[in-house]
């Protein structure tokens, strides 16, 4: 959720704010009649509104800088949803964790629907995300890579910056579909992390119809 | 025998929480939101007074003492600049700058509500006198309410400050209770300019 009290220095901008804003109402409304004062209200108002929607979209969330690791350790945060399981990113694990003391931390975020996301109702969708990820620990287990497990908040970048901040990570892996089947890469969420978290980012494509296929054939 | 040797977890299991936004922080917005949804059920009642049921306000032979209200504004806004004065000086270490904020934020929110009460046996209507004694009671005595427990707030705060329990790194309750402070001081903000001015 957004706050727009994050400290008093904003709540005592805020109360700057207000007083400018009544103060011009009151202004007009004795000046000029109820209408002057209502039509004071009304651009105020609409300034307002397109200020603060200017601002969000402007506002640039503070870089996240991870907790330092021990020398000779790598540690490895890897975030996947549906693609937990794919053999391209298991490759890739396995693949950094050689010749390392290598601590992986493998999080899955409890994607829901928004309904039920305003509802509250996130049971469900915790309990599938910890099905996927337990499926996937245990295939890592069985490559050899020691990797525990965290079921994550709904929103990935959010899930990215609570992991970060008791896992020190030295790098994160984000593991997607192909894109066109990717909401994460529809929102932008590989390019986004980029931004937020000061640690290098690591974006693999898992393609788990065509490992299926394969498989198969 | 194999020795086994397990970790002990002592303590209660990690809180599920997001790093998001501070607790204490949402806290207060929170209880802050639920505040402002309680001044607005207020304020719809006294736009139905005045606006649909076209009641007169002031309701005459009644007098609204506008002037007293504005020096009463002009009192608590100044209390807003020495609670963030306040704030501002543990930031930089200055203890003195602190106590002296706070001190004096409390002064003006007590000569706030002591004028408040006084307007009050002077005003020459009471609660009972029509829907707009009902509403100007309501509204203004709500919010005397609010001050109250900031005043008590601030109470808890300067003697914390006196104490010397804040310092640059840790003034937490300093931050609260003054985004709590700007809060009312808001309110009053419009309720002045509905009640008093408009």
């Amino acid at each position: 959720m957004i706050n727009p009290l994050r400290s008093e220095a904003e709540a005592f901008r805020f109360l700057i704010g207000a007083i400018v804003y009544f103060a011009a109402i009151a202004i007009a409304a004795v000046a000029g009649g109820r209408w002057a004062g209502l039509g004071v209200f009304i651009f105020l108002s609409a300034v307002v509104l397109a200020w603060w929607a200017r601002a969000r979209r402007a506002e640039r969330p503070e870089q996240t800088v991870p907790r330092p690791s021990a020398p000779g350790e790598r540690r490895i945060l890897v975030v996947a949803n549906e693609t937990v399981g794919g053999r391209t990113l298991r490759d890739l694990i396995q693949q950094r964790s050689e010749g390392v003391r290598a601590e992986v931390l493998v999080v899955t975020p409890a994607l829901n629907s928004p309904l039920r996301h305003w509802a509250s109702d996130e049971d469900g969708a915790r309990a599938a995300a910890q099905e996927r990820l337990d499926r996937s620990l245990g295939r890592l287990r069985g490559l050899g890579v020691q990797a525990r497990g965290a079921v994550g908040d709904g929103d990935p970048l959010q899930a990215m910056e609570d992991a970060l901040r008791t896992f020190g990570a030295d790098e994160i892996i984000i593991s997607t579909h192909p894109e066109g089947r990717s909401h994460w890469l529809e929102r932008g969420v590989v390019t986004k992390a980029r931004e937020r978290f000061a640690v290098p980012i690591t974006h693999v494509v898992v393609d788990l119809e065509a490992e299926r296929e394969e498989v198969r054939g | 025998m194999e020795a086994h040797i397990e970790a002990v977890h002592h303590g209660p299991p990690t809180a599920h929480h997001s790093s998001r936004v501070n607790a204490s922080v949402l806290g207060m917005f929170l209880f802050i939101a639920s505040e402002v949804m309680l001044f607005g059920s207020f304020f719809t009642a006294y736009f139905f007074v005045r606006v649909v049921n076209h009641v007169q306000w002031p309701t005459p032979p009644f007098h609204l003492p506008i002037f007293v209200a504005g020096i009463n504004t002009a009192i608590l806004v100044t209390s807003s600049f020495t609670m963030h004065w306040a704030l501002q000086s543990i930031k930089r270490g200055n203890r003195a700058g602190l106590q002296a904020g706070l001190l004096l934020t409390f002064l003006m929110g007590l000569v706030f509500l002591l004028t408040q009460a006084r307007e009050y046996s002077r005003v020459g209507f009471a609660p009972h006198d029509g829907a707009f004694g009902t509403i100007f009671y309501c509204l203004t005595g709500l919010h005397g309410a609010h001050v109250f427990v900031g005043l008590s707030i601030l109470l808890f705060m300067t003697i914390r400050a006196f104490r010397g329990h804040f310092s640059p790194e840790q003034h937490h309750g300093v931050e609260i209770g003054g985004i709590y402070w700007h809060f009312v001081d808001v309110m009053w903000i419009v309720v002045y300019t509905t009640v008093y001015i408009i």
